[in-house]
């Protein structure tokens, strides 16, 4: 049987919506509205571009909508139809614009570019250049490694956990409080991208260091500089990075 | 037709001319050229040598010292360090804001001049054809392709005018600062503008007095000296935009060592060159085609529909084919960019621009969901199309999400119930896709989708007669097959698996792929459809109207993606004239937001395609004549 190129257009864009809400329909995990949206729209572009990549289909695709409008025979589907489409509208509409309680979304800059300098502990680093002391050791003397590893570890739990979690997901205790909630570390996606420089920069100088473009910053990272030494927190990103099996970037 | 040439034409004596003309454009052309070059090499009469400028350098530092005092009566330029501005040293007009005008004077110019530089770069490689195959259509088509870049090259220099009084007026330190290091270049970049305007009326004006003989030779050449100093132009200017970025040639308080080159040739410099010179090459193709499309639309006979039909395709094409190296060139650049500074390179892709490169990822989608469209529609002309239209929606799907993971962000933006349930910022599923590799991944399977379209368009009314063509098929399917599960293994192992030296570095075997079945499969297609049987009559003008709304949108959408580009290219520096070398003490030297920047640049884009159309508008008023009255 030949379904129609209207139905065909009307079932291709659900299938769409129904394949981008299928995330949270059975994992409770939601693509965001904000990104729905923009799916929908080129996924909608896409099948209309198909759907009149021919002049026949065009005409197949365009000829009822057409008829609806044109036909005197279908007056009253047509005036049903003039009725519900602009109903539907003020609906989405409506529902856009009614006030609520929920907090602005807000753009945020979680990868805030770092300063070219970094000045703690009294010292002051160069970003290019700076690595981490200790990383040499793991072909070196892989067993000091493990040795210093361990050592991170113990700061990771007397620090860092209550908010980044213990298995490092970015979900510990106090972690659930939080908006923007603590970054996790786990993924090849997270700190796998940074420099460890990178990462001694964010712990050292906590929220309040961020730079101004990450602002409103609204980080409720301690600056850790004021907590733990320079050793204590090279030995920690030995343990985040070794815990969630990531590499480093670097760039050789 | 042919292009045979008059007897009039074919004498002796012309011919003899027709030589020594020649052998002037080349000897000029050579010299343009390698004018610049000259200076940069430091002519002690110009510029201190570079052991002079090392000396300088140094004596700068005690500018005060006796040293630099004596230097100076010896004739030896002492170089200053880059000033330190006030806000008091920005003039202000209290109705204008300057940088605003700087900003859409620098834009407007520098669309009309990547116009009119790369126009000129296809018009003569059709010229060529032209020449080769002898078929006159190539030579109106090249011809009516620099018609309408002539009208822009006028708007460029005034825009081009414009820009250089704002930063007089508004930025007159910076100005100063430049020129004590550029000011060589900048004289440089005037003469050569001579050679530009000259060689370009030449090629334009002359193009039908040296049409036959050895007079079209000759005014080919012209046509290669004007692509030598306009692409010169383009890298003198691009050395100072470089340097802003990139600064080089100066220490750490700005002060020039004298030596021009070492300023020119800067970090950034040669990937701008590149990138810009391809970019350029897309662009122009891309406004041309909007202008096919205006006049198709507007043609009122079966002839002209074909004509601007087929001037639409090519114009198509040129776009498309010098847009599926772009990302590479780009990918190059941001690399150069994060090697040169990690700052920069975040704040690009991963901080405060990020975004930026989100709109920037769906303006490229729409590129090629436009490029592609107009392909599928393309295949209405041909007769035995029907035989390949049940493969547009399969390659539509892959398109569709190639570009549906192209653009998904890394940092998304969240309702608060959407984090509740997330757990935390980063999508689960969604989170890996926002990353380049996954990018990478997608963007190469787009370009080969696009490809295959080119393909099928290609075959679309041929039906092959060599033997082996099954076998031909079957490579073309293995070889695509192939690529793809290269592309994906090594998108997903090496950008997800190891470390992040092999992911940056899988880029370039996953480019390698894709470029391999470009070339492969175009050579298979080319050698099996050698002596192909037409289906039926091939119908150039008979395509829908929507087909060329989709050339209009390539342009804009190439228009507006390189304002937001260029936006976050020059912005990379913040509030720095010269990155960390000359601060920007004016009241303006803010990052502007994304909306501001996005507003700004789409206001730009509006002006830039009104005054296009009223160029095309132009071009269609030069042919028409009144009737006596």
């Amino acid at each position: 049987m030949k379904i129609p190129k209207l139905l065909q257009f009307v079932i291709a864009t659900l299938v769409a919506y129904f394949i981008f809400q299928a995330p949270y329909l059975f994992l409770g995990k939601p693509i965001p509205a904000s990104l729905i949206i923009m799916y929908m729209f080129f996924s909608v572009v896409m099948i209309l571009m198909v759907l009149t990549s021919s002049e026949e289909s065009t005409q197949e695709l365009v000829g009822p909508i057409k008829a609806l409008v044109e036909d005197p025979s279908k007056a009253l589907v047509r005036n049903v139809v003039f009725v519900i489409v602009p109903v539907i509208a003020a609906i989405i509409t409506y529902n856009q614009v009614k006030p609520s309680l929920e907090s602005p979304v807000e753009l945020r800059s979680t990868h805030p570019a770092p300063p070219s300098k970094l000045k703690v502990y009294g010292k002051s680093y160069d970003m290019m250049t700076l690595e981490n002391p200790y990383r040499k050791l793991e072909k070196e003397d892989p067993e000091k490694f493990r040795e210093f590893v361990k050592e991170g570890g113990e700061v990771y739990f007397q620090n860092c956990f209550y908010c980044h979690g213990d298995k490092l997901y970015g979900r510990g205790h106090y972690g659930q409080g939080f908006d923007p909630r603590p970054l996790p570390f786990q993924g090849k996606d997270t700190i796998a991208q940074l420099q460890e420089s990178f990462v001694f920069w964010r712990i050292t100088t906590g929220g309040p260091g961020l730079p101004k473009e990450a602002t409103p910053w609204k980080s409720a990272m301690p600056v850790w500089e004021d907590f733990l030494t320079e050793d204590e927190v090279w030995k920690v990103i030995l343990f985040i990075y070794d815990y969630t099996e990531n590499i480093p970037r670097s760039w050789e | 037709m042919s292009l045979s040439a008059p007897d009039s034409l074919s004498s002796f004596s012309r011919k003899r001319k027709a030589v020594v003309f020649l052998i002037l454009f080349a000897f000029i052309g050579i010299s343009v050229s390698l004018f610049p070059f000259d200076l940069i090499g430091g002519s002690p009469d110009v510029f201190a040598s570079e052991a002079g400028g090392e000396e300088a350098a140094v004596e700068t530092e005690a500018a005060e010292g006796a040293e630099a005092a004596e230097a100076a009566e010896e004739g030896t330029p002492v170089y200053q360090p880059a000033p330190k501005l006030t806000e008091a040293d920005y003039p202000q007009i209290s109705w204008i804001n300057g940088r605003m005008l700087a900003w859409f004077a620098a834009q407007l110019h520098l669309w009309f001049a990547a116009f009119v530089l790369a126009v000129p770069i296809f018009v003569f490689i059709i010229e060529a054809i032209g020449m080769a195959t002898k078929d006159e259509r190539y030579d109106k088509m090249a011809y009516e392709f620099i018609k309408v870049s002539i009208t822009a090259y006028s708007v460029t220099a005034v825009f081009g005018g414009l820009l250089t009084m704002t930063l007089i007026v508004f930025y007159p330190d910076f100005m100063k600062y430049m020129s004590s290091i550029f000011g060589s270049t900048m004289i440089a970049y005037a003469l050569i503008f001579f050679a530009e305007s000259a060689s370009l009326y030449l090629y334009y004006y002359g193009w039908n007095a040296m049409k036959y003989g050895t007079w079209k030779w000759v005014h080919l050449s012209i046509g290669l000296v004007l692509n030598a100093v306009g692409t010169t132009l383009m890298f003198l200017a691009n050395a100072w935009v470089t340097f802003m970025m990139s600064p080089h040639g100066v220490d750490v308080a700005g002060v020039f060592d004298g030596n021009v080159w070492h300023a020119i040739h800067n970090h950034l410099w040669n990937p701008i060159n590149l990138h810009r010179f391809v970019a350029n090459i897309a662009y122009g193709g891309s406004v041309v085609g909007a202008y096919a499309a205006y006049m198709f639309l507007s043609a009122d006979t079966k002839e002209g529909k074909a004509h601007y039909d087929w001037m639409g395709y090519t114009a198509n094409f040129i776009a498309i084919a010098a847009l599926l190296p772009l990302p590479f060139a780009g990918y190059w650049l941001i690399a150069e960019v994060y090697a040169y500074s990690q700052q920069m390179g975040i704040t690009a892709m991963g901080g405060v621009f990020a975004w930026l490169f989100i709109l920037q990822a769906v303006l490229i989608g729409a590129l090629f969901l436009s490029a592609n469209y107009y392909l599928w529609c393309g295949m209405g002309r041909s007769p035995g199309a029907v035989r390949y239209t049940k493969y547009i929606k399969y390659i539509g799907f892959v398109i569709v999400t190639c570009f549906l993971v192209w653009f998904t962000p890394h940092t998304l933006i969240l309702e608060n119930w959407e984090l509740e349930a997330l757990g935390g910022q980063y999508h689960p599923f969604l989170g890996p896709l926002g990353i380049m590799p996954a990018k990478n991944t997608a963007v190469n399977i787009m370009l080969m989708s696009t490809f295959l379209s080119f393909l099928l368009y290609r075959r679309a009314n041929k039906i092959p007669t060599v033997s082996w063509a099954a076998y031909g098929n079957a490579a073309q399917v293995a070889i695509f097959v192939a690529a793809t599960v290269n592309i994906a293994v090594l998108g997903i192992y090496y950008g997800y698996f190891t470390n992040t030296v092999y992911k940056v570095a899988s880029s370039v075997p996953q480019v390698a792929s894709t470029l391999l079945v470009i070339a492969s499969c175009m050579v298979i297609d080319v050698l099996m459809y050698r002596g192909a049987k037409d289906v039926g009559p091939f119908e150039w003008g008979k395509m829908p109207a929507r087909s060329q709304y989709a050339l209009f949108m390539l342009a804009v959408s190439f228009t507006w993606l390189m304002g937001l580009m260029g936006f976050i290219r020059s912005a990379l520096r913040q509030h720095w004239h010269v990155y960390t070398v000359m601060r920007d003490s004016s009241p303006d030297a803010f990052t502007p937001s994304i909306a501001y920047a996005a507003k700004t640049v789409s206001v730009a884009t509006i002006v830039f395609m009104a005054i296009i159309i009223f160029i095309f508008w132009l071009s269609q008023l030069g042919a028409r004549k009144q009737a006596p009255q």
